[in-house]
């Protein structure tokens, strides 16, 4: 069979940030793919250069919509170890549980409005409200709940206020942590639900063996803590995870990419299932057996069904957080305080991945220097390599069956385009 | 004001952002039903395929930083009869305008190196608010935007009726909330300029006033500066405060070479 095929999708809809897939394919053989981020640059580190620590997590936050929460944490976690303050165990759980939120928040944005259309045949999510409401429904609720924890513990869903150096500026009441408790175990029923509606789709089983990287906390499954892993060379201090990987610039992209040692890695929802999957909760295990896939899983389209393995895990971790915040207490508490100034680093999983901020900061409190990996930078070269893996199974499909394919492959990722391209990661001079 | 034959067509552009104003208005998961009733969408790229071009109403988020940016919001303006920013990006300029504290080759090859492989990419120009380049009928400000706003102003179009926004300081409804003065507590804040409509969210939970919603019409600039300095900051340290969402007016176009801190 000798087909040719040109396809480019301009600007891929239902994904976050603009992005083109191109894909070249002549004689049946692939002979170009590449995914273009046409996302228009911000310059972070021109927007920090200069400025007082305690904006910082506030202007950082602003590097993505959907991830903000993260992006905060990772800034908070840089600075206060750059200035040696210690936080307190209240304002950590408290962060965690906002982690919690925002990913459950981000991976059901994923599932229900930019994924289910496609196994639904619509455009958008419009048409499924409107004729399958049931089937909506655990989308519709467990994303409302996700927000409405991030709005009892940071004021709102989008860019986090109450998160600050050296700990929270606001203690949630006993009474809406006992309301979201409930819900969250209502939630476990719901998340049990989009279960079983995202396993009776089917995805293409196209798989490819790779490098997977995470983080890894001393104990449990959590978004907040650990050191970063990876599946082939296990831990790596945190301090030289920077130059342990190699980022570079590519023409086709405004984002950079991203390699270890190895090549190629995946990071997101199945780099953390597969690295830390024994420390799942019950429910979330319980999951993970029933799954048409075993772990460790390298087929990429796997990602949808990993992430509410992990609703349902962050589910359960949630309600653990909660009752041990009841059972500290809620009394305010003064925000730690500077101790030294100079270079640190935060990394937190961010709902598509490990994320890394490091900064060095000045004597009167300004930013000098600053790093920023970001995960779906990290992914770029992945999803190529997938592409280019995935498009040879799909020739013998129709040219519609092939975009449909490519389109699915890159939605599976979950990329955040508008994030990666909000690098950082040249010092300043 | 327009009046509605059918439901009003309506579209969502964005431009250099976090595209989280975006996500606030897909954050309206009990008005999203309502919300189709009222108004057609007809172009949200982040949500759907449809990319149709028969929109009437533009609703645009983001900065323009880039030339082809100035030439897809001039089309925009052609094709809807109501252009609407969505958010503090596409309002004043917001944080993206930091960078107009800075020249714009400085910037670049800051991030990227010099002569990268993707220059064509990414060369860019100072960030500006949308009515800096398009006649914008109404703005829509905040970082991220009011949700309740948003859904406000759908509802006051769909009825014709021109929405509009609060012309007083946060500092009223942080008053209303019940909150302490922020000023009480040893820290400054940019409230008494800042135009209201947020319902002092920021400072309810703990934080100050950051002035992500701008200015309001007859906000008293010269005696905020002058509180501020008689609560004990330098000159630069309020220049920080103003700018950190209206770099824009303070910066203008940029181009200055301040390289080091």
């Amino acid at each position: 069979m000798h087909k040719d095929h040109h396809i480019e999708i301009h600007e891929v809809t239902r994904v976050e940030g603009h992005g083109n897939i191109v894909v070249d394919v002549k004689n049946g053989a692939v002979k170009e793919v590449r995914l273009e981020i046409i996302e228009s640059p911000r310059f972070f580190e021109a927007l920090i250069k200069g400025r007082h620590y305690k904006e910082v997590p506030h202007i950082i936050s602003r590097i993505c919509g959907i991830c903000s929460s993260s992006h905060t944490c990772a800034s908070l976690k840089a600075v206060e170890d750059a200035l040696g303050m210690k936080l307190s165990k209240r304002a950590r759980l408290l962060r965690e549980l906002t982690l919690c939120a925002e990913t459950m928040q981000s991976h059901i944005l994923h599932l229900y409005f930019l994924v289910l259309p496609d196994f639904m045949g619509t455009h958008s999510v419009l048409p499924i409200l409107k004729d399958n409401p049931s089937l909506m429904e655990p989308g519709l609720r467990l994303k409302s709940l996700a927000n409405q924890i991030s709005t009892v513990l940071n004021g709102r869903p989008v860019h986090p206020i109450a998160l600050f150096p050296g700990g929270t500026l606001h203690i949630p009441e006993k009474k809406e942590l006992c309301k979201l408790k409930e819900h969250l175990e209502e939630a476990t029923g719901l998340i049990r639900r989009a279960w079983e509606t995202f396993c009776g789709f089917s995805t293409p089983e196209y798989e490819k063996v790779r490098e997977f990287i995470s983080l890894k906390p001393s104990s449990g499954y959590t978004m907040y803590d650990g050191t970063p892993f990876s599946s082939i060379d296990g831990p790596i201090e945190k301090e030289n995870f920077a130059s342990w990987l190699e980022e570079y610039v590519v023409a086709h992209s405004t984002a950079k990419h991203a390699k270890t040692p190895h090549g190629t890695y995946m990071v997101g929802a199945l780099a953390r299932l597969n690295n830390n999957y024994r420390r799942l909760k019950p429910l979330a295990k319980g999951l993970l057996k029933e799954a048409p896939f075993s772990v460790p899983c390298h087929i990429p389209f796997m990602n949808n069904l990993a992430q509410i393995i992990e609703c349902m895990h962050l589910a359960e971790y949630a309600i653990e957080l909660i009752d041990r915040l009841l059972s500290m207490g809620l009394e305010k508490e003064p925000l730690a305080r500077p101790t030294r100034y100079g270079r640190g680093t935060g990394i937190v999983e961010a709902p598509r991945g490990i994320l890394y901020h490091s900064y060095t900061i000045n004597s009167d409190g300004t930013i000098e220097a600053a790093n920023c990996i970001i995960p779906t930078a990290q992914n770029l070269r992945s999803i190529e390599d997938d592409l280019r893996g995935l498009v040879p199974e799909l020739l013998p499909c129709s040219r519609e069956e092939i975009v449909k394919g490519v389109e699915g492959l890159v939605r599976a990722y979950d990329p955040c385009i508008s994030c990666s391209t909000h690098i950082m990661d040249v010092e300043f001079v | 004001m327009m009046r509605w034959t059918e439901r009003p067509k309506i579209a969502f552009f964005s431009f250099t952002s976090c595209e989280g104003c975006q996500l606030m208005v897909l954050n309206c998961e009990e008005e999203l039903e309502d919300l189709a009733l009222r108004v057609d969408v007809v172009n949200f790229r982040e949500a759907m395929d449809l990319k149709r071009e028969d929109y009437k109403v533009a609703f645009i988020e983001g900065s323009i930083t880039r030339e082809e940016e100035v030439e897809k919001v001039k089309e925009i303006r052609q094709r809807a009869e109501v252009v609407i920013t969505l958010g503090a990006c596409s309002t004043t300029g917001g944080i993206n305008a930091l960078k107009n504290r800075l020249s714009v080759d400085y910037v670049t090859e800051l991030v990227y190196g010099k002569n990268p492989p993707n220059m064509g990419l990414v060369e860019n120009i100072p960030a500006m608010p949308v009515d800096r380049v398009i006649e914008v009928d109404y703005h829509l400000p905040g970082c991220p935007i009011s949700k309740e706003e948003f859904l406000g102003f759908v509802k006051a179009l769909t009825l014709g009726i021109p929405p509009r926004l609060p012309e007083y300081p946060v500092c009223n409804e942080c008053k209303m909330e019940g909150n302490i003065c922020v000023f009480e507590t040893g820290r400054t804040c940019m409230g008494p300029v800042t135009r209201g409509g947020c319902r002092a969210v920021c400072v309810s939970f703990g934080a100050i006033c950051w002035g992500c919603r701008g200015t309001f019409e007859y906000a008293n600039i010269d005696a905020h500066r002058e509180t501020l300095k008689n609560h004990g900051l330098s000159e630069e340290e309020i220049t920080e405060r103003f700018d950190l969402y209206n770099s824009f007016y303070i910066h203008g176009k940029g181009g200055c070479t301040k390289t080091t801190t």
